[in-house]
């Protein structure tokens, strides 16, 4: 593999205290040197003046429809969108066609992703089939590579279940995702309940769908003391909940997507089913509250929830649709209109982005430590383009952001010393 | 009215998109047609050679007829299709159904369905006119129309008047479209019924929201109840149909309450003892069977007004 110098880029690594402009060299898949004197033979120089150079960025909340739903996306197209969007890792949902709850299913996602364009990490299922009412083997999943665990598309309405599966999951060390939703409140709902859902006629899912779960959570976090991930927070209430618990020592980590800092109820606007999405887009107080809880600390990541949907399920009536958009080619030009508008730091975005990702999967990557895998992601903040249908990577399209004009996005990804993406 | 007026819209969604020049022109428009359903020939060429279908997904007589018989008396060709809603899961989409009609060439398709937003979604696809004829429990546009053309024939405008619509205010386009119709047209409207079929933001969208019928009904110069669908008891929003009838239903003893020549309406089917007695129903001041008459006026007004008729 060639070595390669990323030469005169402002070098941004959180865990290692680093922002400084200069010289990182990538030597036999590893972070080698900043600033070297001398370079191997064969190096290839890029210069990176006015660029940004991090530590490779993780997506810990993706669905890759394979096996199943191929038509939507597979490992390999997923990969490559990730990796288009800046990329070097991703963790994929268990909500699979079958369902991710084996041993042998979480094999088969690594044998597929050996060849993929950005690392991927399975997370399996807490129930058999999904179903929510038997734990399935977890204890095999993570011996044959399993991250997490969750339902994630459902939540586990049995308390108990979800109880047992944070204990079981605590042999092995790994986090229980919630995908925190009280389905009685939510079913049938297609939007956020509120006066537009009212005027529109269409059944609303109330903030408190989300906010009874995530508490619940919580407290079962609490009892027993594991590590529990909330996957796509979207209220004001499940902020402050987050908050408070972290305070008391909760050991809980949370998430939330690009869509719910940047969008509202009103990009549902005449039925767009592209802005139809569970938990659904919200209002203006709570776009204010993610912020806030990105801002300080209550937030420890953003994650696309990358769920891809071919226009089959998208092209029907509102409350017919399927949930979900593609995220992983906007989420970092989303997060940079946070930088750019003084909500968060370069700093901060690097940990919302990398750092804390692996964290709270316990995955390997987020820095740039001499010695790690070469995993990089290299960020050009002035690049202006306009976000096109046609130039979509990912197998599906439904995006609400399709024709917005964006600022910033990832110019260069390489995965263990190996570039995936270019576009300098 | 602006002697400049013109009646500018291709399709017919929501009240919400028209103005109150447009929908006092609309109103006036079927009142000078209200006349061809009173001679013995019912019937003018105005819409001779015009092709519109009547997309119906949900059972529905009285509105499906009401168009049907608005579209023949201006001589348009009418076709009617009961599709299943199950559609979708035999294979064919909305959008599908809707195209295959469109290569068809019609003029407009006037459509009734369970999805709300529906017919926006059609707007998208094909280039007939579209008119709404009740998408889930957004709006039901001709339905409002014809009545607050009731209401302005009998009580000569419509400003300043209270109106009261009680029931199931969740579920009930006919009230989602009549509550932004009468409160653009400048009268008040005050709505009851249960908590459990009342959403949220209800005064948002211009109602006054009562904790008792009672409150809604003093005084009001129109009192309109809704249909409640026997299976809501099921989905545990009303305790029962003979508890909603004592506490929700509008009897004789709540209309003193209302002025003595208060209209009473109702959007049909009535469940006759539940939400309305049969002696209100059938009553002096009950306007229910003048509604129905209107509706072929209104109806025949928004064809001709979106097919551009001569």
């Amino acid at each position: 593999m060639q070595p390669i110098l990323l030469k005169n880029g402002r070098i941004i690594d959180p865990v290692n205290g680093i922002d400084m402009v200069g010289n990182l060299l990538l030597h036999l898949a590893k972070c080698a040197q900043i600033n070297p004197s001398s370079l191997p033979e064969g190096t290839r120089e890029i210069d990176l003046t006015g660029k940004w150079v991090v530590p490779g960025l993780i997506d810990i909340h993706v669905h890759l429809r394979e096996p199943g739903e191929e038509y939507k996306e597979t490992i390999e197209s997923g990969a490559q969108a990730a990796a288009a969007g800046g990329f070097t890792a991703v963790a994929c949902m268990p909500n699979t066609k079958p369902v991710l709850d084996s041993a042998q299913m979480i094999e088969a996602v690594l044998s597929k992703a050996q060849k993929a364009a950005c690392r991927v990490y399975p997370v399996g299922a807490i129930s058999s089939h999904g179903q929510g009412s038997t734990l399935a083997n977890m204890g095999e999943m993570f011996a044959a590579g399993a991250v997490a665990f969750t339902d994630d598309g459902l939540p586990v309405s049995d308390s108990q279940l979800m109880r047992r599966a944070m204990e079981y999951a605590g042999n092995y060390g790994v986090p229980i995702i919630s995908h925190s939703e009280e389905i009685g409140l939510s079913r049938h709902g297609s939007m956020n309940e509120g006066p537009m859902s009212t005027r529109m006629g269409i059944i609303g899912i109330p903030h408190a769908a989300e906010e009874i779960m995530v508490y619940r959570d919580l407290a079962l976090a609490e009892l027993t003391g594991q590590h529990v991930h909330l996957a796509h927070i979207s209220t004001k209430e499940s902020v402050s909940l987050i908050r408070r618990a972290k305070a008391n020592g909760c050991p809980v980590s949370a998430e939330t997507a690009p869509h719910y800092f940047s969008l509202t109820e009103k990009a549902v606007g005449k039925y767009d089913t592209y802005a139809k999405m569970n938990p659904p887009l919200r209002m203006d107080y709570d776009v204010e509250a993610i912020k806030e809880g990105l801002q300080d600390g209550t937030l420890d990541v953003i994650a696309s929830d990358h769920a891809p949907h071919s226009d089959l399920e998208k092209e029907l009536e509102f409350d017919r649709a399927a949930n979900g958009i593609i995220g992983l080619e906007t989420s970092l030009s989303l997060a940079l209109q946070l930088v750019r508008s003084n909500c968060i730091d370069e700093k901060k975005l690097v940990e919302l982005m990398s750092s804390n990702p692996a964290k709270a999967l316990g995955l390997p990557g987020g820095s740039l430590t001499v010695g790690n895998m070469a995993d990089v992601t290299v960020i050009d903040p002035l690049r202006q383009y306009t976000y096109q249908r046609d130039e979509v990577v990912s197998r599906s399209k439904n995006s609400p952001f399709l024709g917005w004009n964006l600022t910033g996005k990832a110019v260069l990804t390489i995965v263990g010393g190996k570039v995936t993406y270019e576009d300098l | 009215m602006d002697a400049e007026y013109r009646f500018n819209h291709k399709h017919i969604l929501s009240i919400d998109d028209f103005s109150t020049d447009d929908l006092s022109f609309i109103i006036q428009t079927a009142e000078s047609f209200k006349e061809i359903s009173t001679r013995s020939i019912k019937k003018v060429p105005t819409l001779r050679g015009k092709t519109i279908i009547n997309l119906f997904f949900e059972p529905s007589t009285r509105t499906r007829l009401s168009f049907e018989i608005a579209a023949k008396r201006m001589s348009a060709d009418t076709f009617n299709i009961s599709a299943s809603t199950s559609s979708a899961t035999k294979g064919e989409t909305l959008i599908d159904t809707v195209r295959n009609l469109e290569a068809m060439r019609p003029d407009a398709i006037i459509i009734r369905h369970s999805s709300s937003g529906s017919p926006h979604m059609l707007t998208r696809y094909i280039s007939s006119s579209v008119i709404n004829a009740g998408d889930g429990t957004h709006q039901h546009p001709s339905q409002a129309i014809l009545d607050m053309m009731t209401v302005k024939e009998k009580k000569g405008h419509l400003k300043g008047l209270k109106v009261a619509i009680i029931g199931d205010i969740t579920h009930s386009r006919v009230a989602h479209s009549n509550i932004v119709g009468f409160t653009k047209m400048g009268a008040d409207v005050h709505v009851s019924g249960p908590r459990t079929m009342v959403p949220i933001g209800i005064e948002d969208m211009g109602a006054t929201l009562h904790r008792s019928v009672a409150d809604a009904v003093s005084g009001a110069d129109v009192v309109m109840g809704l249909r409640i669908q026997k299976e809501r008891q099921q989905d545990s929003l009303i305790p029962s149909l003979r508890e909603y009838a004592q506490v929700f239903g509008i009897n004789s003893t709540l209309m003193r309450l209302a002025k003595p020549d208060a209209l009473i309406m109702h959007p049909g089917p009535i469940n006759r003892g539940v939400e309305m007695t049969a002696e209100v129903a059938d009553s002096a001041q009950s306007v229910i069977l003048e509604q129905v008459t209107n509706g072929v006026a209104v109806r025949m007004a928004l064809l001709y007004l979106v097919l551009g008729g001569e």
